[in-house]
């Protein structure tokens, strides 16, 4: 058994949320760079332009990348050789992001109940999954999940007989309800397979992957190119008006399901992605 | 008042003629100096209720600009945390109701309701785009902030800003003219 102290959980989320907030990942800037000398729209190679400039400007100001610092979507991965020791890991986690929300100048945007929305004003609490794996170790991946596209995130319980053109074709119809709404381009997340909430939870998962990194399985990975490619055919374009720069990944995830069923999850992500991991 | 700037960029300064809104064409890019007001869903939510009972709102909305957000908090010394727009049709319900009360103009992201955009048409209004999460770029253009209504709603307040050559675009004009409907028919290809 190895101990780890709660303190230690709560310091390294506070971290996680204010980086994660100020510095956009070196994939993100990569794919800005490589979408500026694609686009064929002079109004989208400005967003794009302008975009990277409110990237560097975040990270030298400290000031978070877009005001809507996001839900907190953490998963975590627990070693079961980890003995959690001065408070429970949830309790650790909220710790975390409250002080990592107040102290970061980070926008607290979580209402305590979906009926009478009364911002709890520390952004507590986050969603977090918890997964048991064998090992010493605890890792977070941390996420800071925009609203205005998680709205335009969708679910659609497609039959076998839809099989993959039916999977590529609700990826494509989610990208184009998503959008000017979503804040193009867009990294799309999809989980196909396993049940309702294994495959939302899928489409979550699968954002974490390093842009332009395609599914280790071959087969899963030329769909996402296809996807993709399909995606920057529909003219959406950098925040709507207009190009060939739509989505700079679509990211999927499969699971085992049952004989009857062919669920897809799709997450639709912004520019701002805003994802940090850490291991303890 | 609009006056077009040497770079092809239109200047625009609330309060707003139906002849300034009137010039306005989508697509059109815009540098917006003056006064704005920001206010998102609770805000409207607690004015709707105001208009439909015919009670005076906390700001005069005739000739003015709405700037659809809820900005982080400034760091000390700093005017404003990041401030990028939120989305436009989450306040599609609230919208045809202001402009009926004068309101020129709505700053947002996101395509708008056939309603809303019919109202622009009727009210001579007009609805621009902000760079969804280029919040720290335009925190630069806002030089003063100040609270004015429903201080308890935190982000969600009504506050009045002072802003320097904020830029924006026109998404939806007065004349039926919508740049989303524009870009897709520019750039669309065939086979997506
Ligand atoms: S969709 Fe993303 S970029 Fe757009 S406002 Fe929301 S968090 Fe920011």
């Amino acid at each position: 058994m190895r101990e780890v102290d709660a303190s230690a959980i709560v310091d390294a989320i506070k971290k996680l949320c204010m980086e994660a907030n100020y510095d956009l990942e070196p994939d993100m800037l990569r794919a800005f760079d490589r979408a500026l000398t694609t686009e064929r729209s002079a109004a989208g190679r400005q967003v794009l332009q302008t975009l990277k400039d409110n990237a560097r400007m975040a990270q030298t100001k400290r000031m978070p990348y877009c005001q809507d610092t996001g839900v907190v979507v953490c998963f975590v991965e627990l070693g079961q050789e980890v003995h959690l020791t001065g408070g429970g890991l949830d309790e650790a986690i909220n710790e975390g992001v409250r002080q990592g929300y107040t102290e970061g100048y980070l926008r607290a945007s979580i209402v305590r109940s979906p009926f009478d929305r009364v911002n709890t004003g520390d952004n507590t609490p986050a969603v977090i999954h918890v997964d048991v794996v064998p090992g010493a170790t605890l890792r977070f991946s941390l996420m800071a999940k925009g609203g205005g596209c998680e709205n335009r995130s969708k679910y659609k319980m497609l039959t076998p007989a839809d099989g993959l053109e039916g999977v590529k074709g609700w990826i494509l119809e989610c990208v184009r309800t998503a959008g000017p709404d979503a804040c193009p381009p867009l990294i799309v997340g999809v989980g196909v397979g396993g049940t309702f909430e294994k495959a939302a939870i899928l489409s979550k998962k699968a954002l974490f992957r390093e842009l332009g990194s395609p599914n280790p399985d071959p087969a899963i990975g030329a769909i996402e190119r296809e996807v993709l490619e399909r995606a920057n055919r529909l003219g959406i374009g950098p925040q709507g008006y207009g190009g060939d720069t739509t989505a700079f990944g679509v990211h999927i995830l499969a699971a085992p399901c049952h004989i009857t069923s062919l669920p897809v999850a799709v997450t639709i992500e912004c520019h701002a992605h805003r994802h940090k991991e850490v291991t303890l | 008042m609009i006056k077009a700037a040497a770079d092809g960029i239109k200047e625009v300064t609330p309060p707003l003629s139906d002849a300034d809104v009137a010039s306005l064409k989508a697509g059109d890019r815009v540098r917006i100096s003056g006064v704005l007001y920001t206010a998102r869903d609770a805000a409207h939510a607690r004015l709707f209720p105001l208009i439909e009972q015919g009670k005076p709102l906390p700001i005069e909305v005739r000739g003015q600009i709405i700037y659809y957000t809820g900005p982080s908090p400034a760091r000390p010394g700093a005017v404003v945390g990041s401030i990028g727009p939120t989305t436009g049709g989450r306040m599609d319900k609230f919208t045809p109701a202001l402009l009926e009360l004068g309101l020129k103009a709505t700053i947002g992201k996101g395509a708008r309701s056939q309603a809303v955009k019919d109202a622009l048409r009727r009210h001579t209004a007009v609805y621009f785009g902000a760079i969804g999460g280029a919040g720290a770029v335009l925190s630069q253009f806002v030089k003063a902030l100040e609270v004015v209504a429903y201080e308890d709603l935190g982000t969600e307040a009504i506050r009045r800003l002072e802003v320097e050559g904020f830029p924006a675009i026109v998404v939806n004009d007065c004349h039926g003219g919508d740049l989303y409907e524009d870009g897709v028919r520019a750039f669309a290809r065939e086979d997506a």
